[in-house]
């Protein structure tokens, strides 16, 4: 006879049942030499810089499954509320659940106080987050925003840790794009000038690191005002190849003109088909 | 947040076992929790597991004793009166309760977290048997 058995009331949040079943398959599977199916990361380029008048957000627009591109056009920059925006590298899904969390957050917190929600909020909600789940929610942030103390830009690392800086990149992309940075940044610049930096850094990014590629996306933010350019630049389109010197598209093709293979002889025998029965049923489209 | 490492609260807290095992029939549930070993079930699944259970109890010390040190020994006295007021309003032993008394004292009917996104306990496909629930709060089982 089955024993009666209490259920405990279910508690809401992450559940940690199936850990152990998860690791004894890991173990098996790699006994056989199969690998468990990767989860879908943003191997990245992400940048971002503080100009004069406010912020400028850069990010490519690649996801990668593994050693495969799943997503050719994926968007990077997550709205967190009207004045702050927030590139996310590392595993897709965290970044995202992890912005829309603390966006909805957000939006309670500044209907709470009335006022323009500030960076360094969003910033400390996103640290205390991530600290608390110590690194397991794979999300490489860069949070940017105007608020009513000027503009601001933080990098926030996995395990909870934050840079408040005029420039940041995350992402596997990050070293080329810093080198960049690094070469060119000058403070006070104009939203041109900071434009064009961030749309070269990511470019370099997308040119120099597997992870990273198709379009660059760039949101500036001003006070009163968010410019959210997607895409900025195409820098790779699918099927075109082109040439910087001549600037003319070469497309390599497979289909060859009549005549490139000599003809031999042809011979033309029509064929008689008869029609012996035509009936035509009306569709439905109630 | 957690004060104290991840360490202590392995000793502190260990769950043991006893004879009985979770799942249902009293049987190992094999395909959830894994095979049965003396390790498997001391250690936790997973390295958040027992910080994550532990979490709005650490939570509520740690406020409770920074209060202390700022106010006085009233303050966190008054809190917790409050607070054990405020969860005795549930309702019957097998239905969710909202506890809305309890979120509006600790300040989390502000907050979204992820307790309110995944596993939401108001959509749980399992409900606890009504006769024993009520026969186990009772004292009566």
């Amino acid at each position: 006879m089955a024993t009666l058995t209490m259920s405990r009331p279910p508690f809401g949040g992450f559940s940690f049942e199936n850990c152990k079943r998860n690791a004894t398959l890991e173990g098996e599977t790699s006994k056989l030499g199969f690998s468990l199916p990767a989860a879908r990361k943003t191997g990245t380029t992400i940048c971002g810089v503080v100009f004069k008048d406010g912020v400028v957000l850069g990010a490519d627009t690649r996801a990668t499954e593994g050693m495969v591109v799943a997503d050719k056009n994926c968007s990077k920059i997550h709205y967190i509320s009207p004045n702050i925006y927030c590139c996310g590298a590392g595993t897709a899904a965290d970044t995202e659940m992890t912005t829309q969390i603390i966006s909805s957050n957000l939006e309670l917190h500044s209907l709470s106080t009335g006022r323009l929600p500030r960076v360094a909020t969003a910033n400390r909600m996103l640290k205390q987050m991530l600290f608390r789940y110590q690194g397991y929610i794979g999300a490489a942030l860069v949070l940017g925003g105007v608020d009513c103390n000027g503009p601001h830009l933080y990098s926030i690392y996995p395990h909870g840790s934050t840079d408040k800086l005029p420039y940041v990149t995350m992402g596997s992309g990050s070293l080329a794009a810093m080198a960049v940075f690094e070469d060119r940044y000058k403070p006070n610049m104009e939203e041109e000038e900071a434009k064009r930096l961030v749309r070269d850094a990511i470019a370099a990014g997308i040119f120099n690191d597997l992870g990273s590629g198709s379009n660059i996306d760039l949101c500036v933010i001003t006070k009163g005002n968010v410019d959210y350019i997607r895409p900025h630049d195409e820098a790779n389109k699918k099927g075109v190849r082109l040439n910087e010197l001549e600037a003319l598209q070469l497309t390599g093709d497979y289909k060859y003109k009549r005549g490139t293979t000599a003809v031999l002889t042809k011979a033309i025998s029509p064929l008689d088909l008869e029609v012996v029965e035509e009936s035509v049923q009306t569709m439905d489209t109630s | 947040m957690n004060s104290r490492g991840l360490r202590s609260q392995l000793k502190d807290s260990v769950p043991v076992a006893g004879l009985c095992p979770q799942g249902a029939y009293g049987v190992q549930d094999s395909l959830r929790s894994g095979f049965t070993s003396v390790k498997n079930e001391l250690l936790p699944s997973h390295p958040l597991e027992l910080s994550e259970k532990n979490l709005q109890l650490n939570q509520d010390k740690m406020n409770f004793s920074t209060l202390r040190n700022i106010q006085g020994l009233h303050a966190p006295l008054k809190l917790q009166m409050e607070y054990r007021a405020a969860r005795q309003i549930q309702r019957l032993p097998f239905l969710r309760s909202s506890n809305l008394a309890l979120d509006t004292l600790r300040g989390s009917d502000e907050s979204i977290g992820f307790e309110d996104i995944l596993n939401d306990p108001a959509q749980s496909e399992v409900m606890g048997e009504p006769h024993m629930m009520v026969e186990y709060k009772l004292g009566l089982l």
